[in-house]
């Protein structure tokens, strides 16, 4: 057994976090940032993060992850990293030359006190930023919140370049929120079906999933541009999908340029995409075409198609708030049993949620925002599932436990497919039910006896 | 064209001769004057000097800015050194990341048996919060190793300090030292290894064997058997190689006590100094320990090398001359014997594809010189490598020890005072014997570095960056690059296949003489694939169209 010494009776902890669903801020803060056209990510604490992120996301995405570092020694730590973050900007612009540098900060740059915006304005001064650059600087302390929370405050500084001309300019600002670079791109291609003009808010599409030619470009054509920032604060509303991830930003953009929000859950599954279709819709005040209709009625077909597979089998699920409430609905939708729920985020409004979605479904349901995969392992082995969908981490409990594990969520260390094969929208909730089925479908083959086994399921 | 004359023809592309002082003065014109003054030291030319080693700059700071393949002081202490401790839980008090990111990534295999204690599979954290931040976090730490206690009951919990504990004053070694005393029957040790103390990983290693060497050799004199007792130091057992190593050991007839710290237990590490060798693989991350244990408990140390089919056997050959015994030397020339064949039916299969290509090794402290004797047996040559965190002695040899500056950097770092064991201290060899063996060409306590094995003309580098590692491709154009997960893709991006030597890009091992054998595989299927050569469409390669295209 590989987790030998989880035993199945729960016991209260207070102090320990073991086997977490979360990491820290900054490398939500690095991923977002990513999302920019033309930036390097800066990270300014111990080059000891820099590197966990950059190695964290290379392994999920199996692509470079360009990201700096103000390296702190202790004489930094203890008098603060002005210095080194000044020295970091010249050479950053002298030899990587990117159109922006996002800065954020750390657990140690945020207990030492280092005021960022204070420290941009004394480079501006002393010409330390080029004419035409661009710096974000964006807090991210690893002691609040989680890796969630740290994109959020990222895209969050984003806003702080949205301008106000006066005239509108049509467009819809979408935040799409802690999704896969092809799910950005699908919500384009969404917005493109409905004929909708959209600026998206972080854009990794392009950036995260570039092809292999022999040429290695730092920063690819992909990612929102400044031009694009700039513009958001024109916009006729903006559409933030997460409540977790985008709304700060939402709210932000509404207080500083008056561009109404409308904060949403993430289009994953059928109502959530529904909610999504039909707010783009309204807002920018077009027809949904049949093109799309299509779609949905196709992932109907196949919810209807398979649905005695589905039917009343209970999965556990471990990932990040906006993701677990719409996969929440969607799991609920298809007639499973969403039985045990953990996220290491916190935010009592998560189990509030959850409980409003499974109120009617015939089950016990365990939810738990701030909690970990230890306690989610417990869980299982006193109410066992048939399914566990997670990120990578969880394929230790479903081995230990037998049960087949669909990866969804961030990180992915041993699976590919989720940089290009979108789960948004209604073809993604195709996708996912092709995901959930393949690994029902495959245990039920293993595990039937031969008198039993069927050709056609 | 098929993949061989593709080859053939990169091969002569390749042709192209630079010079290693343009290669230089090209990757200094970048950068701002400071940095390429900087740099420039850190960036040699092997030549010939006058019976000397040329001179390089390490361990110092990485440049704020410049993107680093370096990684943080905790990450070396409990990344590399405490990771693969199996049955000791690993605590790290501070916010979540620090604790997630070391979670299982750095393929440490360990082998605990059906039912044996196996942590490591865990991942233990404080998580601290803002709150913490502000009233301290001491507490919260005594809570959490009760909890862990009273959970699982380890006989062993260690607890590593990330960045902001050490600013906050969280006091961890008092905290561990009472949590000790409370329990009873659990060892409880703090490592002081805050992200920013030092400039690199090895400043985590150092902490991290000084508190082993503390908390921990020496506890159990319980006797252990065996005849001829090693220790096995600075072998992590990534991808495995620690279980070759063991098993070549085991058919040679020698006892490896303890191995630091690939597949370890508690109960090796409190035995260690029984041993009656100290066998040095990786010098830069324990060489201090091999020296305390001599001083401490009169335990010689040779450096040892199990990367490579040849350094294997020479290796082995060595441990033989030590223990003097002609059933052991007979013994392990038997293994040898034994082994070889199948290490060099696999060296004539592939070397043809291989002979004459080029390598570029930036990775550690020991790998990028080990390393070059398994393309060497290749027939490939090394052009230029570096180590990410090594220290001058790892490049020039242990010569230049005394004459290392004590920066304020390294000032930090503690250095443990070790005297004589009052009553287990043993010389296992006397002064004569120790001096005849040295005439014999054992040498004891010596490690030449990497610049001396290097051809001339080859560029060796310390502390690579991400920029100057792009340049060096493009312009020395190598057959494979070998370096670390964050540099894999962006290499790859320029068509050149990048083999990563700190988690073996999944495979392994590569240690001993199997180890060999899937090296010799590895380096072939990564300089002969396909995929390198679809680069381009073919439309790209043919791009003027001279007419439409007919149908018929």
């Amino acid at each position: 057994m590989l987790l030998r010494h989880t035993p199945k009776e729960i016991s209260e902890r207070k102090a320990v976090t073991i086997n977490p669903a979360k990491t820290c801020q900054p490398i939500g803060a690095m991923y977002a940032a990513l999302g920019i056209h033309g930036c390097l990510p800066h990270s300014h604490g111990s080059q000891g993060c820099c590197a966990y992120h950059r190695s964290t996301l290379t392994r999920h995405y199996k692509e470079p992850i360009p990201a700096a570092t103000s390296s702190f020694t202790e004489g930094a730590s203890v008098f603060g990293g002005q210095a080194n973050l000044m020295q970091a900007f010249n050479n950053i612009f002298s030899v990587y030359n990117p159109d922006v540098i996002a800065v954020h900060t750390t657990c140690l740059s945020e207990t030492i006190g280092d005021d960022l915006p204070q420290i941009r304005k004394k480079a501006l001064r002393e010409g330390k930023i080029p004419d035409g650059k661009y710096v974000i600087c964006a807090s991210t302390p690893s002691y609040v919140g989680s890796h969630v929370t740290g994109f959020s405050n990222m895209v969050k500084a984003m806003t702080e370049f949205s301008e106000s001309t006066g005239k509108k300019n049509g467009r819809v600002n979408i935040i799409p929120g802690w999704v896969e670079p092809c799910d950005m791109e699908e919500i384009k291609r969404m917005c493109g079906l409905l004929g909708v003009k959209s600026i998206l808010f972080p854009d990794t599409s392009g950036v995260l999933n570039a092809p292999l030619t022999g040429t290695y470009r730092m920063f690819p054509d992909g990612g929102t541009t400044m031009e694009e920032l700039k513009a958001t604060g024109d916009a006729v509303g903006t559409l933030a999908l997460g409540q977790w991830c985008s709304a700060d930003a939402a709210r932000q953009l509404d207080k500083k340029n008056k561009v109404p929000a409308t904060v949403l859950d993430m289009p994953f599954g059928l109502a959530a995409t529904d909610r999504f279709v039909d707010a783009l819709r309204t807002i920018a005040g077009v027809t949904v075409p049949d093109e799309l209709l299509t779609e949905r009625g196709q992932l109907v077909d196949m919810i209807s198609d398979m649905h005695q597979y589905l039917y009343h089998r209970k999965v556990a699920l471990a990932g990040d708030p906006d993701q677990l409430i719409s996969m929440t609905e969607f799991l609920v939708s298809i007639d499973m049993l969403p039985v045990h729920i953990v996220t290491g985020t916190p935010g009592k409004k998560f189990e509030k949620r959850i409980r409003e979605i499974t109120a009617d479904m015939p089950a016990e349901v365990n939810v738990k925002a701030k909690g970990d995969f230890f306690l989610l392992h417990q869980w299982i082995k006193n109410e066992p599932v048939d399914l566990l969908i997670s990120n990578t981490y969880g394929k230790y409990i479903a081995r230990d436990e037998d049960i087949p594990l669909v990866r969804w969520g961030f990180p992915i260390l041993d699976r590919q497919g989720h940089q290009y094969f979108p789960t948004v929208g209604y073809k993604g909730g195709i996708r996912l039910l092709e995901k959930i089925l393949t690994a029902l479908l495959d245990r039920k083959d293993r595990d039937d006896e031969d008198k039993k086994f069927e050709l056609v399921l | 064209m098929n993949v061989m004359e593709k080859n053939m023809a990169t091969a002569e592309e390749k042709m192209v001769q630079w010079d290693p002082t343009d290669v230089k003065a090209e990757l200094l014109k970048k950068y701002p004057p400071k940095v390429a003054r900087k740099r420039a030291k850190q960036i040699l030319i092997n030549e010939a000097l006058e019976n000397e080693t040329p001179e390089i700059t390490a361990n110092v700071r990485t440049i704020p800015g410049i993107i680093t393949m370096r990684g943080c002081t905790y990450a070396g202490c409990k990344g590399v050194i405490m990771g693969p401790t199996r049955d000791i839980v690993n605590l790290v008090h501070g916010p979540i990341g620090c604790s997630f990111y070391a979670w299982l990534t750095r393929r440490n295999q360990t082998d605990a048996g059906e039912d044996g204690e196996q942590y490591m599979n865990y991942c233990f954290s404080t998580d601290m919060q803002d709150s913490d931040i502000i009233f301290g976090g001491e507490k919260k730490l005594a809570a959490a190793i009760q909890e862990i206690y009273d959970l699982m009951h380890p006989k062993s919990i260690t607890v590593f300090a990330t960045c902001p504990v050490g600013l906050i004053g969280d006091d961890i070694h008092t905290v561990a030292k009472n949590m000790k005393e409370k329990l009873g029957d659990c060892n409880v040790f703090a490592f002081s290894c805050e992200g920013y103390k030092g400039v690199s990983q090895s400043a985590g290693h150092h902490i991290a064997n000084n508190q082993i060497f503390r908390h921990l050799i020496g506890e159990d004199d319980t006797p252990r058997e065996g005849k001829y007792r090693i220790n096995l130091l600075g072998e992590y057992n990534i991808g495995g190689d620690g279980f070759e190593i063991d098993r070549i050991l085991k058919k040679c007839g020698i006892t490896c006590l303890a191995t630091f710290s690939g597949n370890s237990t508690y109960d090796q590490f409190a035995s260690a100094h029984q041993a009656d060798l100290n066998a040095v693989m990786c010098h830069r991350s324990i060489n201090y320990v091999a020296d305390m244990l001599e001083t401490k408990f009169g335990i010689p140390w040779i450096k040892v090398n199990f990367i490579g089919a040849h350094a294997t056997a020479k290796s082995l050959r060595k441990i033989a001359a030590y223990f003097e015994d002609q059933e052991l030397i007979d013994r392990v020339e038997e293994v040898i014997a034994e082994e070889m064949p199948q290490v060099e039916a696999a060296i004539a299969d592939v070397r043809p594809r291989t002979e004459g290509k080029t390598a570029m090794l930036f990775v550690g402290g020991s790998r990028a010189h080990h390393y070059q004797e398994l393309f060497r047996e290749l027939g490939m040559k090394t052009i230029s490598a570096g180590y990410e965190f090594a220290h001058r002695d790892d490049y020039e040899g242990r010569h230049v020890l005394p004459t290392l500056k004590v920066d304020a950097d390294s000032r930090n770092i503690e250095e443990i005072e070790v005297e004589a064991d009052e009553k287990r201290y043993r010389p296992r060899k006397s002064e004569e014997e120790l001096k005849a063996l040295e005439a014999a060409g054992l040498e004891f306590k010596e490690y030449r570095g990497l610049i001396p094995e290097m051809e001339e003309g080859t560029l060796v580098i310390d502390d690579l960056n991400q920029y100057e590692a792009e340049k060096l491709v493009e312009l020395m154009k190598p057959d494979i690059f070998c370096a670390g997960i964050k540099e894999k893709y962006s290499i790859q991006k320029l068509g050149v296949p990048m083999k990563q030597l700190h988690s073996y890009d999944s495979g392994g091992p590569y240690a001993g003489f199997r180890g060999a054998v899937n090296f010799y595989h590895e380096i072939d299927r990564l300089v002969n694939s396909r995929v390198w050569s679809y680069m381009k469409a073919p439309w790209q390669e043919n791009p003027q169209l001279s007419a439409a295209y007919v149908w018929e």
